[in-house]
């Protein structure tokens, strides 16, 4: 989390990009001139498949506010089946967090091929409004990592 | 219980078993141990009666490792945590030899304590016992229904079958007399300020004593992620009420679609957290999302979490 010189809350987001489809989006992005929130700090993975829920965790742990997980289409996983799992586990992970009472929407998981620039830019940014509109974390943050 | 001593007695004596897993007396009449018998005369301290609720399954994958066979009992609700290790070759079942014992329920000795302080003695406990629970105590005699004082995970019983087992001894009983998800959907009714509110209120007393995870049947991992190199205290220095939320929210997420909802790790937990709802949690979501799964009926079935279909829903739809 951040604030601006106008007062203004800015969130960070930490989003896990598929080194295969979504980072290489997220550049397709970037050369086409469509533009994504700087809050948005991207970690390259080498499939969704690789992300660990203890990642996610983690990273609100750290004083993220959001996580975002984009990969491939299902179907179009580079290693065949790795977003298939992903699936799994982060319905699971995802549901969880909403059980022990975190407001819904902090997560998400996006199919975001290499091809699509535009698609990545759109989440991007309706993701950081989401998160923005949901304001801080407080309730997955840890006291010794505020500022 | 003289007739399960007097089997296992003759089994150590015709040799078919090297040693006996069971429970030993404990100092008070309430708290028998686990331990490992290896000579007839030492079972003289074996007991099977109802404060016999630890799941002996775990200490079969070190028990297996040793020269002989290995005789271990195992109540119908212990024989889902011994499937699931032979699914995840942690035990070795050659040198396992299974005796199904019976079960009518285990007592929850907090229960009891609750209104008697004082406690000498304790009768009608055994497989074979009384409807009623008699307890002594320094300020006189107790009696308690033996379905009052059951164990939670007793009221959500699994069945009297033994999944497996080369012998069974004595008769069992269903005890379950509640649904199994009330719990679940009871917190799932409430706000999320409410339920945080909960599970806030519950975590801030976990003392970080590992007691969940050294009994789980399903954390049998050699290195942990949970291994702290941090020296004693440390380790356990509680800062944030987040730390225990993650801790148990990744414990729970590592053995779920294999937690048999043995019910161990809220049974030991010395702050009496119910920790048994993040894993019913997961359970209900599997059954829900992937199809009815239980951990431990088939050792050859495949874990939901190491399975996929095409279909599957997506992350955050609710269905």
């Amino acid at each position: 989390m951040s604030v601006n010189e106008n007062g203004e809350f800015r969130p960070l987001i930490v989003a896990f990009c598929c080194n295969w489809c979504s980072y290489a989006g997220a550049d397709l992005a970037g050369s086409s001139r469509l533009s994504y929130p700087a809050d948005v700090k991207i970690i390259r993975v080498p499939c969704s498949g690789r992300v660990n829920p203890m990642f996610i965790l983690r990273a609100f742990e750290r004083g993220a506010d959001g996580v975002i997980i984009c990969g491939c289409h299902p179907g179009d996983c580079h290693y065949s089946t790795g977003n298939y799992y992903a699936r799994r586990r982060m319905t699971l992970l995802f549901s969880m967090l909403d059980y022990i009472g975190v407001e819904n929407g902090r997560t998400r998981v996006e199919w975001c091929s290499a091809a699509e620039g535009a698609k990545f830019s759109k989440t991007m940014n309706e993701f950081c409004e989401k998160i923005a509109s949901l304001g801080k974390n407080v309730r997955l943050g840890d006291l010794r990592c505020k500022d | 219980m003289q007739g399960l001593i007097d089997r296992l007695t003759a089994l150590l004596n015709d040799g078919t078993v090297a040693r006996v897993l069971g429970w030993k007396k404990g100092d008070m009449p309430y708290d028998p141990e686990p331990a490992i018998f290896n000579s007839a005369e030492e079972l003289k301290d074996f007991v099977y009666d109802g404060f016999c609720g630890a799941n002996l399954s775990k200490m079969m994958i070190e028990a297996t490792k040793l020269e002989g066979k290995t005789a271990v009992c195992l109540k119908p609700c212990d024989t889902y945590s011994f499937n699931q290790l032979i699914r995840e070759h942690r035990v070795n079942r050659d040198n396992a030899y299974i005796i199904g014992v019976g079960c009518r329920g285990k007592l929850d000795i907090g229960k009891i304590k609750k209104d008697a302080k004082g406690i000498t003695e304790i009768s009608g406990t055994e497989l074979d016992g009384q409807e009623k629970v008699t307890i002594k105590t320094i300020y006189g005699d107790k009696e308690i229904n033996y379905t009052d004082a059951l164990l939670g995970r007793c009221h959500v019983c699994k069945g009297k079958e033994h999944m497996i087992a080369d012998e069974t001894w004595g008769e069992s009983k269903d005890t379950a007399d509640q649904e199994r998800f009330e719990e679940v959907q009871k917190l799932e009714a409430m706000t999320a300020e409410e339920r945080f509110e909960f599970f806030k209120n519950e975590l801030s007393k976990c003392i970080r004593c590992n007691a969940c995870r050294n009994v789980c049947p399903a954390c049998s991992c050699r290195k942990c992620v949970f291994d702290n190199t941090k020296f004693d205290a440390q380790q356990k220095a509680n800062v944030d009420s987040f730390e225990e939320k993650m801790f148990h929210i990744i414990r729970a997420f590592h053995v779920a679609g294999r937690c048999t909802d043995c019910g161990e790790c809220s049974r030991v937990c010395p702050e009496g957290i119910p920790l048994h709802l993040f894993n019913r949690k997961f359970i209900k979501d599997i059954d829900k999302y992937y199809g009815e799964f239980q951990a431990g009926k088939d050792p050859e079935a495949q874990s939901p979490l190491t399975d996929f279909t095409f279909e599957d829903i997506e992350p955050g739809e609710r269905g």
